[in-house]
């Protein structure tokens, strides 16, 4: 398209500034102020992960396939200044601000390489999906859609999986003290990076000014969800509750089952979406995604509209993301960002299962997308993140 | 064989994850009980004295 016939930006960007306004001022009305910040702070995180093409899923693919560390690198330092803040706030306010702590079990690791192994084959994360859907990515609007099904389905299960075995919860806090367990959760952090480094192809070692800006930026977002919402980003419960709530509209009965009839979760069914700490960012992800991808002088082409084999392939591996999530108590956000951030072992033992997924399945990607009869870039993260 | 189908673009796929969105927050308006906005928590949990009540993806 040339410079004459594109359509002039301002008013676009104008009207995209008013939307986004509108849609605070919006939560703010019907469910006041914390509403309207948790809904202001998903707005950035889906700003920064789009507008700067920060992500998870394509650095740990470029780590394996080609040796490429920068987006790793610039991962390890997003949680590394997140945990900075985080685990003296957690120690200073222990009644009113929680970590990301879950166990570590048989069912917690097997999930996870499933969810590693699942993100690689279509390129899609917890965050990467919404993202990619409010960024107008149709087979990521599909992945969404599975997603928020098997997060849902994943509920209805997790009683019986964590019944096949799991530790107490460990924190590094609790294992070291609240100071030793920073400096061993940074440590930690800094001898992944130094290994990145190492293994990593000369001129592929340090992030650009742009992944080093979008990194500074997540980890304080991240920090202010943690001060505003008191609690850790996270993406799948919300996305769960979403499921239970279509369910129910549906006519299910989703209070019989364990864990919805669970004081915290019955009460989250039964109030709004608007009160929902994941759900308001969630959707502030994914406007926050679309304002980005329009803001735009030219949003770029729509991905491959794939195969009617491939686009049940992409639904179904939605669905699995979303099951193998819940029963790993948390995706790439809440379990490996959120989790190491605030002193979780599992988010360590989440981040080492679903590497191995990964690292498995891309090899088995090509093949797989061919039994899928799929291109690569005709998958949610067909416009790959760097 | 090529498809004749149109594919929407990448605006329109948004706008229309963001119908959906619009949508589940309708479908949710009805089934869930009203926002008391006397009952809204205090704008920051930090500093506010109150557990939070929130859910979160680590919860059994």
């Amino acid at each position: 398209m040339t410079a004459a016939a594109r359509p002039p930006v301002r008013p676009i960007r104008s009207a995209l500034s008013v939307f986004s306004l509108a849609v605070v001022v919006f939560t703010f009305a019907l469910a006041g102020p914390r509403a309207a910040l948790l809904m202001l702070i998903g707005l950035g995180f889906g700003l920064v992960l789009e507008g700067l093409r920060f992500g998870f899923t394509g650095p740990w693919r470029r780590m394996i396939q080609v040796r490429d560390g920068r987006g790793l690198l610039a991962q390890f330092m997003a949680i590394g200044l997140c945990a900075l803040i985080a685990f003296p706030l957690l120690a200073a306010s222990p009644d009113e601000l929680y970590g990301a702590h879950a166990p570590v079990g048989i069912a917690m690791l097997g999930a996870a390489f499933v969810f590693g192994a699942t993100m690689q084959i279509v390129l899609g994360c917890g965050s990467g999906v919404l993202v990619n859907a409010g960024s107008g990515n149709l087979m990521a609007l599909l992945a969404l859609l599975g997603f928020i099904a098997g997060s849902f389905l994943g509920t209805l299960h997790l009683e019986w999986w964590t019944g096949l075995g799991s530790l107490p919860v460990y924190t590094l806090q609790g294992s070291f003290g609240e100071r030793a367990g920073l400096w061993v959760t940074l440590a930690g952090l800094t001898g992944l990076a130094a290994l990145v480094v190492r293994l990593s192809t000369p001129g592929q070692r340090l992030p650009s000014p742009r992944l080093l800006l979008a990194a500074s930026l997540v980890a304080a977002l991240a920090i202010l969800n943690l001060v505003v919402a008191g609690q850790s980003w996270g993406i799948v419960y919300g996305l769960g509750l979403w499921g239970a709530k279509a369910g129910q509209a549906a006519g299910m009965d989703v209070l019989a089952n364990t864990f919805w009839l669970a004081p915290d979760h019955a009460e989250r069914l039964q109030q709004s979406l608007l009160t929902d700490v994941t759900s308001l960012t969630n959707i502030g992800i994914i406007i926050g995604a679309f304002v980005a991808m329009r803001w735009r002088r030219d949003p770029g082409p729509q991905v491959p509209r794939g195969s009617a084999p491939g686009r049940l392939g992409i639904l179904l591996s939605g669905v699995i993301l979303g099951y193998s999530a819940r029963i790993a108590f948390g995706c790439n956000v809440g379990a490996y960002f959120s989790g190491i951030a605030t002193g979780s072992f599992h988010g360590w033992v989440w981040f080492a299962a679903a590497f191995a997924g990964s690292a498995l399945a891309l090899q088995a990607r090509p093949r797989v997308l061919q039994w899928l009869s799929l291109s690569a870039a005709a998958t949610p993260g067909g416009r790959v993140r760097t | 064989m090529m498809s004749i189908v149109p594919r929407p673009g990448r605006t329109a796929t948004g706008l229309l994850t963001l119908a959906l969105v619009a949508l589940l927050l309708l479908l949710d308006a009805r089934q869930s009980i009203p926002i008391n906005p006397h009952a809204a928590p205090s704008p920051v949990a930090l500093g506010s004295g109150q557990a939070p009540a929130g859910a979160h993806c680590t919860q059994r």
